[in-house]
């Protein structure tokens, strides 16, 4: 029997294909939700196509904070007739299944029967009310309601909401969508009766929830753009980095910036470095194959020590890979893009402050040393949400790195840190010269081979600045750990939650976990981490261990224990867990929990 | 100003004695002193090639970049600061070869900066390959049967895609190419330049004869605002017009279109983050 009833932190999925408008749904209940003083989680998966295939969202509503994808289903909305057959790997005897009766037809009489509790599939009228309504179109709204109410979520909060997305449409669209609320609202009363003993939540809201911020991961590496200073992006449309394009693009007008779509991702790069050149913040952003393309200026702003940040959002490769999906595939292609040798940092975010405080701090370090600075990102991360009490803006300490050129500037000058002060075109009376060839100190080619070691010499000499202020990685858990599992970027929320889960059943576990935010250059206390440790794991979303090989690299430890996944979905909770399980030998409820793989 | 203002003392110049570079070079630093631009205001942009080693031997701002790519940051660097002013030099392979999209996208972007091609129709820094203008037959180490391909035509390209000034030189008449530079330089928006130069070293076709035997000046009465007749005049071979072919002094700039000038005409550099619009934008998402 399908019991909801002990459980505070609801799975609930929705499905459908593209065009069927999910993701206003999804925006619809991430707001309810979080207005009712539920903690939330949204992240959702997606085929490459405008129209058609099979698209899911998960959000997750809870009593406490919560921030990684689950797995389980607890209650699915199946939007289309392929909605079960896409998730059934994740539907189980206690998945509430509810959707039109158009659209559960082939899960009666489908493969699913033997899998799934028949009582646990409710059929509700959506597209008839619809109909009434006006149209298919408002099946959407209706599904909102069903499940606002299902989720004890006060009708004034859901009515306000929907007012609040739907009123700049005029005020007869809006009086129909509060229709179909209403609507939705009531079959919600009607099923929450009949369904008393399948139905029942024992959510508690916390007002002050009501009031944090909600957001994804690109919008806090956006606000981190703006508070870094960024003037200017040059990009080319890429999932999963439009996002970002998008948003710097739509704060152009208000916060003084340009973005320009530019030819292609060669162009843009350049186009950012001639900005910056010229004084401008700059930054780009794209995915794998995309940077692929840009490489070539990424070796240029080496040569040049030209700042410039570059935003990867990462998906399966090689190629064009598989678009909408995520990875932590490309940790190679940023480290060792571009020909020669040049200093260059790495950060790679794992939740939404540091993505925030990374992103600003990128732009300062890039000015500060003059190089390429990467923010690796990903979809999953990209595009997943959930609220957060707010974020450290009062920590932003922007830095002015440019000079006032005196005539006889040498941009190029020998300096003992390998800084030299930077001069930009038309700011002090000295000229400013750059070249992509080897150069003098005066930015002029040179092919004077002791000038040529003395300009190596000098670019490399800014590793040792650069790893002074490295950032350390984020231990969660005891100093005094016997185990340690290493994740870096995306992977930070489902690993710290499998973590914690493993702890609330044995609390005398010694393992802890370490997180990269900066996974290039290592600070210098990260081998003593490794060194502790009897035993060590690392999980990747990639399928050679890209950071195991950078951590022998760059420590010398050698991490046998990986848990590699590249099919293009993040880590869930219970797959981390249970593996972290089979690692520390943990086999209580082993067979109870699958991988999901 | 004078045309010495823009030496540079102490440069090891790499070209090759009598090649028309050295005119060029000359004819530019003329122009740029008759137009009295100070070299602190210029910003010289350059790919790969001999022309890109030109930004070397010119006293200004230089950004002496990548192959085919000059014009990317060129665009950059006069969009986060207006007040520059900008000229990017390269040759027919860097602008017709490596860069033929940037190329195509430049014109219709519409910065305002100012692009001189030095067309020796040759690949000189790479001893003697064929360049996307060479012409028919042209035989080189590489197109061993001579070259069979059609030469690119950048003025008709460049007059098709509606880019702001079309103008084609000979280095070797200094006087007018002067002219044509500071008509192109004045221009507001994006001018081409196509100058013909001779190669004397790897280009034993299209000589200081050959293009003394097969180039003439438009007619005084050419109407360069005539589109249609702009167009069938860069598609003239055997005989090639020299000159200003077309001008359209009525489109916006990039800059212009980029509404952080609208009300501030300040460089970007020189503009500061503002903390609390940040917060409130921030505080949107609660």
């Amino acid at each position: 029997m399908t019991v909801l009833s002990k459980k505070d932190d609801i799975s609930l999925v929705l499905c459908g294909e593209a065009g069927q408008g999910i993701q206003t749904v999804e925006s619809i209940l991430a707001q309810t939700i979080k207005q009712s003083g539920y903690h939330i989680f949204s992240t959702k998966e997606y085929m490459s196509r405008v129209r058609g295939g099979q698209n899911s969202t998960e959000i997750r509503v809870s009593s406490h904070r919560v921030a990684s994808y689950l797995h389980r289903i607890d209650i699915l909305l199946a939007l289309s007739s392929g909605a079960l057959k896409h998730l059934k790997d994740r539907i189980s005897n206690d998945t509430i299944i509810l959707g039109d009766p158009e659209h559960l037809k082939a899960a009666k009489k489908d493969f699913l029967r033997k899998n799934i509790n028949e009582q646990a599939i409710i059929q509700i009228p959506l597209m008839d009310t619809a109909q009434e309504i006006g149209g298919l179109i408002f099946a959407n709204v209706i599904a909102a309601g069903v499940l606002s109410c299902i989720l004890n979520i006060p009708q004034e909060i859901f009515n306000g909401i929907i007012t609040d997305m739907f009123a700049r449409k005029g005020s007869k669209i809006l009086e129909n969508d509060l229709k179909a609320a209403e609507a939705g609202y009531q079959i919600g009363v009607e099923l929450k009766e009949s369904q008393a003993e399948n139905i029942k939540l024992p959510l508690t809201g916390k007002s002050e929830v009501g009031d944090e911020l909600l957001m994804n991961g690109t919008d806090a590496v956006g606000f981190g753009c703006l508070a870094g200073g960024c003037r200017f992006m040059a990009s080319y449309p890429m999932t999963p980095s439009t996002p970002l394009q998008v948003f710097l693009a739509s704060c152009s007008h208000e916060f003084e910036l340009v973005y320009e779509q530019a030819e292609d991702e060669i162009a843009a790069i350049n186009m950012a470095l001639g900005a910056s050149f010229a004084g401008a913040r700059s930054m780009v952003a794209t995915s794998g194959s995309g940077f692929a393309l840009m490489e070539e200026g990424v070796g240029l702003a080496g040569m040049i020590e030209t700042p410039v940040v570059i935003y990867i959002g990462q998906r399966p490769g090689p190629a064009v890979g598989l678009p909408t999906r995520t990875s932590q595939e490309d940790l190679n292609l940023a480290l060792y893009s571009g020909p020669g040798e040049f200093p260059r940092i790495i950060f790679a975010p794992g939740k939404l402050e540091d993505a925030f405080i990374l992103t600003q701090r990128a732009f300062n370090l890039a000015e500060k040393y003059q190089i390429p600075v990467f923010i690796l990102s990903d979809q999953y991360f990209a595009d997943c949400y959930y609220n957060i009490p707010s974020l450290p803006l009062e920590d932003v300490v922007n830095e002015d790195y440019l000079v006032k050129t005196t005539p006889g500037y040498q941009r190029y000058l020998i300096t003992h840190d390998g800084v030299t002060p930077r001069g930009i075109p038309g700011y002090g009376e000295g000229l400013v010269v750059v070249d992509s060839d080897e150069h003098d100190e005066e930015g002029h080619i040179t092919e004077d081979l002791e000038i040529r070691t003395q300009m190596v010499n000098k670019r490399m000499k800014k590793m040792d600045g650069i790893r002074e202020d490295a950032i350390i990685p984020e231990l969660v858990g005891d100093e005094d750990y016997h185990k340690l599992i290493i994740g870096w970027g995306s992977t930070y929320w489902p690993i710290r939650e499998a973590l914690e889960n493993i702890k609330m059943e044995n609390s005398d576990q010694k393992m802890s976990f370490l997180h990269f935010k900066q996974v290039y250059p290592f600070h210098k206390r990260v081998s003593p981490y490794f060194e502790k440790a009897e035993d060590v794991i690392i999980f990747e979303n990639n399928a050679q261990g890209q950071m195991a090989n950078l951590i022998k690299l760059e420590t010398g430890f050698e991490i046998h224990e990986k848990v590699l996944k590249y099919n293009g979905m993040p880590f869930s909770v219970e797959e981390v867990e249970y593996n972290l399980k089979k690692f520390i030998s943990f086999n209580n409820n082993l067979s109870g929990i699958r991988g999901g793989v | 100003m004078r045309p010495q203002d823009f030496d540079m003392p102490d440069s090891d110049v790499a070209w090759c004695p009598g090649c028309g570079n050295l005119s060029i070079l000359r004819s530019l630093k003329t122009a740029l002193a008759q137009l009295e631009i100070e070299p602190k205001d210029l910003v010289f942009v350059s790919g790969i090639g001999q022309a890109g080693k030109l930004p070397h031997y010119i006293k200004g701002n230089v950004f002496n970049g990548l192959h085919g790519r000059s014009l990317s940051p060129a665009t950059g660097i006069k969009a986060a600061n207006p007040q520059l002013t900008v000229i990017d030099v390269s040759g027919d392979g860097c602008m017709y070869g490596e860069g033929g999209n940037h190329f195509m996208h430049t014109m219709r972007r519409n910065p305002d900066i100012t692009n001189l091609v030095h067309n020796n129709m040759v690949y000189g820094l790479t001893k003697g390959q064929a360049s996307p203008t060479s012409q028919r037959d042209f035989s080189t180490p590489l197109q061993i049967d001579g070259v069979f391909l059609e030469p690119f035509n950048p003025l008709a390209v460049a007059i098709a895609l509606d880019a702001s000034f079309v103008a084609r030189a000979y280095s070797g008449d200094r006087k007018q190419t002067i002219e044509i530079f500071k008509a192109a330089i004045k221009h507001k928006g994006y001018s081409l330049v196509d100058i013909f130069q001779p190669c004397v070293t790897f280009n034993k076709v299209n000589t200081r004869q050959w293009f003394k035997e097969h180039t003439y000046y438009l007619e005084e009465d050419h109407d360069p605002h005539d589109r249609n007749m702009a167009f069938q005049r860069a598609t003239e071979t055997g005989e090639y017009p020299l000159g200003i072919f077309y001008q359209n002094s009525n489109k916006n700039t990039f800059e212009e279109n980029l509404r952080v000038y609208w009300d501030d005409k300040s460089p970007l550099f020189q503009r500061k983050v503002d903390m609390g619009k940040i917060t409130s934008l921030v505080d949107g998402k609660r």
